[in-house]
């Protein structure tokens, strides 16, 4: 018998009193040493799938109808704490999304990783701090007494997933779930990371049970491949057949919706919309009694670019490398020195009165599209703020005409305008923000990780979106990526940052196909292929 | 109207806290009769027919001759004289339930004032001969007034100021939290002591003085909410706009603030309501004669032979308190977000 073996699991939640089904119809198997895939989107139940296993749902509220979950032959559902607490950590453990809040702000590095193996191995303090070093030491963490006595916001987001990691093997378990372990970290992190977890599975020869929306990772690391949508896996099978003959209707479809396509050839000669010399964003470190100012954080220091009407710059690079610091700071929405010139006027002296005018033709959209829409305005409120800004109030109905015309122009129902943003997916809900800043026909849009925040086949369709629109207005694009599939079918040319300076830049055939830095070759190769340099 | 349904959602939570759901209707009911005190307790009849004609001295101040009688003043409808002038006319008198106003002495009085409950006064008379019952209904009526207004004009000045130290921060931000420090520092309630030795308090003048020191204590909470919310995509998305200040303030920051100052209306209301009557019960505050909370209870510690007096105050103040910590323990809940109902 498999190790884990889910048979015809149901999970409903109790909502006012009523059973609603979440999950239905589940089943499948996971053998020592396998890798096994749940993938969908977000919603599909794939997580919830698998703190049933654990039996961490928040029963009473959670129940399950049919269906049993076998843990080494062992029925875990509706079973006992004493049984859970033996199987949780020990035999099955799991690691999460978000490195940084699923570790204990106030505990060390040493006191997470040992906390299980005083629980559950009943070790002596001596004999844990021996296996806390092997442990960090396996995860590829260096166990220096620095590290050891490290709090968790001392470490970068890789290290803290490593740290994570070494927890969840604390008790070599049989089975660890990674429930979007790399969704989180930075490309070049997540090439690491994944390279972790599949060194130590063979070396542990333990079971991993996959949860993911990114079929690159599933095609990287998993044997077997279950699709979920709406609660049910549509189609099972190994992963080489899932990727070359998918059945279902909706394993072709989330294989189809990788963003492809290459941006349409411009005109070069096309007049410059922005342009910007020598861009500095500095903020103080202030020290001392007196706050003296000790030294800087260079976010963006000396960056040129320019860009031409119905051209995209694409900029690239890690969290923390500047990019968006460097889209505020071109909307003056952040101080810079250097010199910005939009269409042929310098607005980096202007004040917020004069610039206002201006505002109408450059806008912003967001990364997350959860909180970039208030959330107590409605949909016409919240694409009409702009209009009453520039152009007054007018005739309601021309203006409800007008916002129910953009809307449709990035696709939602222009009747929709009445129901508020939480009715709405995070894709429509990012097609609301960029109705927003296209009503008032802007030249100028900077696009903030648009499509980071959205699940793989609704990124394809914003980056269509934003394609056409760009054809249709002849836009200037500033787009902001970490996610160079992305990049590259949107951009003319790319910026690759680091540390506040350009690295590399160069057109976006250049760039992707020849790039020259090493910087720039980790970051492809950790992005195309999932691996790391060598 | 049509209510969004995040508000119908809160609505829906408010009336499933069953306590905090009646204690509203109690105490608006309650609140509502006390807004209405001259139709239930006055010296003054509520209609009078005399002569074909009818006359409402509740509403209108008519001299004795106009039923017949010897003097310019106002007709004493309490004088066994003026209601026989009007029976001889034939006449009728509807009177309000109580016939009491809270200045209304009963000189007709079976024992020594203060009396004990009788069916003429039913929760007895003060010292000075008062009716009980007609000045706990007019006292309820000012103190939860008092206690309203200086919520709302509390919460209008803290909410404002919070605003903007939250919006604009940086230096601003500091001079306001430092002035703030220091305000908060203040001795208030001997402030307060002094301040009514020296002038004559009014209703006016107790509602500004209590207000002075009532407003910072909203600050804390609007400020950290706007500090938080004021670098949210939506706000910054606002601002790319070239939304003015003002605007993004009111439209965007504010409504998302009023949760967490909801959360301390309860205790700006309530400690209004006390601070009054503790000035009252000083001597401190309302001019002689107003019906108020606050003297009963001194007139209970006076006379303690008369038990009626201070159990009356304490039992109209602890109901009152109770239903509007309830009523806002309910409203405060309703808009918690994390809260289930089931």
């Amino acid at each position: 018998m498999a190790f884990i073996k889910v048979d015809n699991l149901a999970i409903s939640f109790k909502v006012k009193g009523q059973d609603l089904p979440a999950v239905k119809n589940v089943s499948f198997e996971i053998e020592k040493g396998e890798t096994l895939a749940l993938v969908g989107e977000s919603g599909s139940g794939k997580s919830i799938t698998a703190l049933s296993i654990l039996q961490l749902l928040p029963y009473p509220l959670a129940s399950h109808p049919t269906g049993e979950i076998h843990v080494d032959g062992l029925d875990v559902v509706g079973a006992n704490n004493d049984v859970m607490h033996n199987i949780r950590g020990n035999k099955i453990s799991m690691i999460f999304q978000e490195p940084m809040t699923s570790l204990n702000p106030l505990h060390t590095i040493e006191k997470q990783v040992n906390e299980t193996l005083l629980v559950h191995k009943g070790m002596n303090k001596k004999q844990a701090a021996a296996r806390v070093r092997e442990l960090l030491d396996l995860v590829g963490l260096e166990a220096t007494e620095d590290r050891l006595s490290a709090y968790p916001h001392q470490l970068s987001g890789g290290q803290r997933q490593r740290v994570m990691i070494a927890m969840a093997l604390a008790n070599e378990p049989d089975l660890l779930i990674a429930d979007e372990p790399t969704t989180a970290l930075d490309v070049t992190i997540q090439a690491q990371v994944l390279e972790l977890l599949k060194d130590l599975q063979e070396r542990m020869g333990m079971a991993i049970l996959l949860i993911t929306h990114d079929l690159g990772i599933v095609r990287h690391m998993a044997k077997t491949v279950c699709v979920m949508t709406d609660g049910e896996i549509v189609e099972q099978a190994p992963v080489e057949e899932l990727f070359e003959n998918p059945q279902h209707s909706y394993t072709k479809m989330l294989l189809e919706a990788e963003p492809k396509g290459l941006p349409h050839i411009k005109d070069d000669t096309a007049k410059e919309v922005i342009r910007a010399e020598n861009i500095k964003v500095h903020f103080p470190i202030k020290k001392g009694l007196l706050k003296r100012t000790v030294d800087y954080v260079r976010a963006v220091d000396g960056i040129s670019l320019k860009i031409q009407e119905g051209h995209t710059v694409g900029v690239v690079g890690e969290s923390g490398s500047g990019k968006s610091t460097l889209g505020l700071a071109l909307l003056r929405l952040l101080k810079s020195e250097g010199n910005i010139t939009y269409c042929g006027t310098s607005i980096q002296d202007k004040d917020w009165d004069d610039l206002r005018p201006l505002r109408s033709e450059i806008q912003i959209v967001f990364q997350d599209p959860y909180s970039s829409l208030s959330p107590r305005l409605s949909v016409s409120q919240i694409v009409e703020e702009g209009l009453l800004v520039h152009h007054g109030r007018g005739d309601p109905k021309e203006r409800r005409a007008l916002i129910a015309q953009t809307l449709e122009e990035v696709g939602i129902d222009g009747d929709a305008q009445d129901r508020y943003p939480h009715e709405f997916s995070g894709g429509q809900r990012q097609r609301i923000s960029i109705a927003r800043a296209l009503i008032l026909k802007p030249k100028f849009i900077v696009l903030d990780e648009p499509t980071s925040a959205l699940d793989m086949s609704v990124q394809a369709q914003i980056v269509d979106l934003l394609r056409d629109l760009q054809t249709k207005y002849n836009l200037a694009y500033l787009f902001i990526s970490h996610d160079l599939k992305v990049v590259r079918a949107l951009a003319d040319t790319v910026l690759v940052m680091k540390e506040g300076k350009i690295v590399e830049q160069g057109t976006s055939k250049q760039i992707f196909d020849a790039p020259q830095t090493t910087y720039t070759k980790a970051l492809m190769k950790a992005a195309f292929d999932l691996a790391t340099l060598k | 109207m049509q209510l969004s349904p995040i508000n119908q959602r809160r609505l829906e939570n408010f009336k499933a806290n069953r306590r905090g759901y009646w204690s509203m209707i109690l105490f608006l009911c309650l609140f509502t009769i006390s807004l209405f005190a001259e139709v239930i307790a006055n010296d003054k009849p509520l209609l009078i027919s005399h002569k074909g004609e009818f006359y409402t001295p509740f509403l209108v101040t008519y001299p004795e001759t106009a039923f017949g009688g010897d003097f310019e003043t106002e007709a004493d409808y309490r004088d066994p004289f003026v209601s026989e002038l009007i029976e001889e006319a034939g006449g009728w008198t509807i009177w309000p339930i109580i016939r009491y106003s809270y200045t209304t002495i009963n000189y007709d009085l079976k024992s020594p004032a203060p009396s004990s409950p009788d069916f003429e006064n039913w929760l007895g008379t003060d010292d000075q001969g008062r009716d009980v019952m007609a000045r706990v209904i007019y006292g309820y009526r000012i103190s939860v007034s008092f206690g309203l207004i200086l919520t709302i004009l509390s919460s209008i000045i803290g909410v404002s100021a919070g605003a903007i130290q939250g919006y604009f921060g940086g230096t601003i931000d500091l001079i306001f939290q430092r002035l703030l420090e220091i305000w908060g520092g203040m001795p208030s309630l001997y402030i307060l002591i002094i301040l009514a030795a020296m002038i004559e308090p009014t209703f006016i003048i107790l509602l500004a003085l209590l207000l002075l020191f009532s407003w910072p204590s909203l600050v804390g909470v609007v400020r950290a909410e706007f500090l938080r919310s004021r670098n949210f995509d939506y706000v910054r998305a606002a601002r790319a706009l070239g939304v003015r200040d003002r605007v993004i303030i009111f439209k965007h920051l504010l409504p998302n603030s009023m949760v967490s100052a909801l959360t301390f209306l309860p205790f700006v209301l309530t400690g209004a309501i006390v601070s009054l009557t503790s000035l009252d019960f000083l001597g401190l505050g309302l001019p002689p004669g107003s019906p108020s909370l606050g003297e009963l209870l001194a007139q209970g510690k006076a006379n303690l032979q008369a038990p009626w007096l201070g159990i009356t105050a304490f039992m109209v103040l602890s109901i009152m308190l109770t239903l509007a910590f309830f009523m806002q323990e309910g409203i405060r809940d309703a808009f918690d977000p994390r809260k289930t109902f089931k």
